[in-house]
């Protein structure tokens, strides 16, 4: 789950090529916030509803989210679970639902004959307007999710993931994977599931994103049907602020595994902040840029310590994380977080040089036409675009916003926001094997 | 179950759906606003085959080069070398230092990786349309001239020894997959992973990958898939001038090693530290390139569909919602391959079950799709899937490409995928039926389990403060 949240945040940089058709927008009556673009190649829409109605909403029940989110295609109007799938299935379309720190997604891609598509669209709006949410469904999916949850024990990168996220958040709403752990999730009931379906799953809180071969006209008449049963409710309120990292933490787990898994990182960035192009633009030189960039040249190309080390931002509604990762062999562990560190350090004080710096920009700029290459990746920037409200021209801006990113923005921006002194590490692994230095 | 590893960054995600691209694979069937006749093809005289797929959706386009080698052509002793190699090609040319490769392609807005998998390996770069010609000029400076040297090898060997534990030895599912293969697989090149065995790892030398590389890197060895916006004239003349040059070489073909017909139930149980059980059941069928009859592999395609092709689909109903034994499960059949394929179920059984209840209620959908016609409306949804995921395909250029590689390189010809979905819509009743009575038997049977043990534990410490590794 947590590499579907990264992937949605990351994918979002992304514009339109064709200068003809740009994003249209339009409110419902009801609330909804629609974000359509038409393309006419190919005779197939995607139609993406995303709810602020992730995990950051669980409150003390961890898991309540994702269960909520689950259980909509479980049961809806007078359709048992295998019912509404073979309306999906039997017209080829797939439906799919995930669900995140921030945001509750249900997709729809179908062909777009009309015969077919009023087939999927009805079972879709039922499934989002008509939950039933059976008592004898829940209690296996909560089941299902118990044995997910101890499948996670088994996972040093599992570990590793869930001890980052509480050790950068702490009490704060994002320290908690969207599954839960065992004992929240045990404590959940079904009422708890309708109740939070009810305060959530309302047309104010849901934002649209529509791409396919659809007139606007046949747009609109399909976001009208999808939701026209559906109360309009409020929208989420505001989640608190991420505090910073008062000092720098570190937790060791051990795991009997040949590999430590080693996350360095503190809180970074929300969404629409204003460092936000010279940050993804460092950050791409620093470890977002695979294996020409400079993490990966370290731990990789000059040590042979890594097969995958990385850093990225994950700007979200508050401050997501800034991550930096590798896994190593248990011996190497010391070793590579020195590394680790000392390149952090090292960005942190200097900065990329401006041959870098323009290298990066040359990437990003030159593979924008791969970022909205087709219909499944602008319906995922259109899902963003919308659901953190970056401005309509994002795509059309995207270009320009990346090539007037300047060495000192860069340099000035990384020294605000990441502080070497006060990061969390966690190290998941066999430390008997692990050298201290 | 890993048949393909995406190599240089973890592509995880891409990963997983290089097989749906692959079931659902056409080419050339008409849709609206295309034409049928949008994939051209040219050999060179030094035999490197040239294909080309127009797609104008995007003024993007993807370059692959796909060489005829994989981990099935090594043998014991030398077992990873093809995905090493692979590696390796990233380590610089005559031309080009180091690292050069991958900041040329990245300077120019493109990306890029490979991937190593049991009948080949490729390498992909992905670009604005007008920066094919680079694609082309360093592959093609590649496929002859790469230098391994000693000192880089020593590091990759490394690295590819942490994507080994990264991905096998600390995953027990992963650990029981490779050894259920090696189980259900005896004779073949199967038997082994694509990543190798850890002990032939520690022991390759540069001269190993030397030999690899010199006798399978020849244009006559290696396909060039291009799909994108690009006209089909002008990247076979782009062809000729930068692969054109290269002498062809003398390939000779690996002895077949044809895997011999199973004669009995085999098992094979990996205890590794887990909290959840995990079991892989593998009946040994036939593809398309060694059926019996040429409707089999379409047929066999169409029965997992009809158990596992959606949550509608049997084993979903039954074994997870109705009967609640299994936690998940899933079933996977390939047809698309040139030996003998094993008919999979996999999957975690609910609490209160263990291995073996999962083992009976999974033989006892057998029996009764066996026994008893499947329905009008199971065939229909699978066919009505079928259709529908051949135009979600063409959302895809890479997956495109991914489909005409693949079929090229197993040997198959990508003109197959024409008639895949005609070949799905002919399958019957009867021959779902007869595929299942004829393959899923218990003398064609492996099972592999997951035997969690304890994990053990050891006091964890979360500390402030200036406390470093």
């Amino acid at each position: 789950m947590l590499i579907k949240t990264i992937l949605i945040s990351l994918c979002l940089f992304v514009t339109s090529i064709q200068a003809a058709p740009k994003i249209q927008h339009w409110v419902t009556d009801n609330g909804v916030r629609i974000y359509f673009f038409p393309t006419h190649e190919l005779p197939m829409m995607d139609f993406r509803v995303v709810f602020d109605a992730g995990a950051a909403r669980d409150g003390e029940k961890h898991g309540l989210a994702l269960l909520t989110n689950g259980l909509l295609a479980e049961g809806a109007a007078n359709w048992n679970a295998s019912e509404i799938a073979e309306q999906f299935e039997g017209v080829g379309a797939t439906f799919s639902n995930s669900s995140h720190r921030d945001m509750a997604v249900l997709s729809l891609r179908s062909l777009t004959d009309p015969k077919l598509l009023n087939v999927a669209t009805k079972a879709f709006s039922t499934v989002l307007t008509a939950p039933s949410f059976p008592q004898k469904a829940f209690d296996r999916e909560r089941n299902r999710l118990l044995i997910s949850l101890e499948r996670q024990k088994q996972s040093p990168d599992s570990i590793s993931n869930k001890a980052f996220y509480e050790a950068l958040y702490e009490k704060h709403p994002y320290a908690h994977l969207a599954t839960g752990d065992i004992d929240s999730v045990k404590s959940i009931n079904v009422n708890d599931l309708k109740t939070f379906y009810k305060k959530y799953y309302v047309s104010q809180n849901a934002v649209v994103a529509l791409v396919g071969d659809l007139t606007r006209k046949q747009a609109e008449a399909l976001v009208d049907q999808i939701f026209k049963s559906m109360g309009s409710g409020v929208r989420a309120p505001k989640i608190a602020p991420v505090p910073t990292l008062s000092e720098n933490k570190n937790v060791d787990i051990f795991f009997p595994s040949t590999q430590s898994h080693i996350l360095l990182g503190q809180p970074g960035i929300k969404r629409g902040d204003n460092d936000y192009f010279p940050l993804y633009v460092a950050n791409h030189v620093l470890g977002g840029s695979g294996l020409v960039s400079t993490l990966s040249d370290e731990i990789r190309e000059k040590r042979g310590l890594a097969y995958s080390s990385y850093s990225y931002f994950v700007p979200m509604r508050e401050k997501g994380p800034f991550i930096m990762g590798l896994q190593t062999k248990n011996e190497s562990a010391g070793e590579a977080l020195t590394v680790l560190r000392e390149v952090l350090r090292k960005f942190v004080n200097n900065g990329p040089t401006q041959a870098e710096l323009d290298a990066a920009k040359k990437n990003l700029v030159g593979g924008f036409a791969l970022r909205i290459a087709s219909n499944k990746k602008i319906v995922e920037n259109l899902a963003s675009i919308g659901f953190y409200q970056m401005p309509l021209d994002y795509l059309d801006t995207y270009i320009k916003n990346i090539e007037s990113v300047t060495l000192d923005q860069v340099k000035n921006a990384f020294k605000r926001h990441i502080n070497p002194d006060k990061m969390a590490t966690v190290v998941v692994g066999d430390a008997k094997k692990t050298q201290k230095n | 179950m890993e048949k393909v590893i995406m190599n240089r960054f973890a592509l995880i995600l891409l990963l997983s759906n290089l097989f749906i691209s692959l079931a659902y694979a056409d080419l050339s069937t008409p849709v609206t606003h295309y034409n049928a006749f949008n994939t051209h093809e040219k050999i060179l005289a030094n035999g490197l085959k040239v294909i080309v797929k127009v797609d104008k959706r995007a003024p993007v386009v993807v370059s692959q080069v796909w060489y005829k080698v994989g981990s099935s052509y090594e043998y014991d002793g030398i077992t990873g070398v093809s995905h090493v190699l692979e590696h390796m090609m990233f380590k610089g040319t005559k031309k080009h230092p180091p690292g050069e490769f991958s900041k040329i392609i990245a300077e120019n807005g493109g990306r890029e990786n490979a991937f190593t998998g049991r009948d080949y390996t490729a390498y992909f770069q992905q670009l604005e349309k007008r920066r094919l010609p680079i694609s082309f000029e360093l592959e093609a400076d590649r496929m002859r001239n790469v230098v391994l040297l000693e000192e880089e090898f020593k590091k990759e060997i490394q690295v590819v020894m942490e994507e080994r534990r990264m991905r096998t030895e600390d995953n027990p599912q992963a650990l029981t997959y490779e050894q259920f293969s090696a189980t259900a697989y005896v004779n073949s090149g199967y038997h082994w992973p694509i990543i190798g065995w850890m002990n032939d790892l520690e022991n390759m030398d540069v001269d190993d990958l030397a030999k690899w590389y010199q006798t399978w890197y020849v244009p006559n060895n290696a396909t060039v898939v291009v799909v994108g916006d690009i006209e089909p004239n002008e990247v076979f003349a782009l062809a000729e001038k930068h692969y054109g040059p290269i002498p062809a070489g003398k390939v000779n073909r690996p002895k077949p090693r044809i895997e011999r017909k199973q004669r009995g139930k085999r098992f094979v149980e990996v205890k590794a530290p887990a909290k959840v059980p995990y079991m892989l059941m593998g009946y040994q069928t036939a593809s398309i390139g060694d059926a019996e009859h040429d409707w089999e592999p379409y047929a066999l395609e169409v029965l997992a569909g009809v158990l596992d092709g959606g949550i509608s689909a049997r084993m979903e109903k039954h074994l997870v919602r109705e009967q609640q034994i299994a936690a998940s499960i899933g079933v996977g059949y390939d047809a698309f391959t040139p030996g003998k394929e094993l008919f999979m179920f996999s999957g975690t059984p609910a609490n209160n079950y263990d291995v073996k209840d999962l083992e009976n209620a999974i033989r006892k959908q057998i029996k009764i799709i066996s026994e008893t016609m499947v329905e009008d409306k199971e065939l229909d949804r699978v066919k009505a899937q079928v259709i529908a995921g051949k135009v979600y395909e063409k959302d895809s250029i890479f997956y495109q490409a991914m489909s005409i590689g693949t079929l090229e390189t197993t040997g198959l010809g990508w003109r197959l995928a024409e008639k895949y979905v005609d070949n799905i819509k002919k399958v019957t009743k009867e021959q779902i039926q007869t595929v299942a009575k004829k393959y899923l038997i218990d003398d064609y049977l492996t099972i592999g389990v997951l035997n969690p043990q304890v994990i053990q534990q050891a006091n964890n410490s979360v500390g402030g403060g200036s406390h470093a590794h």
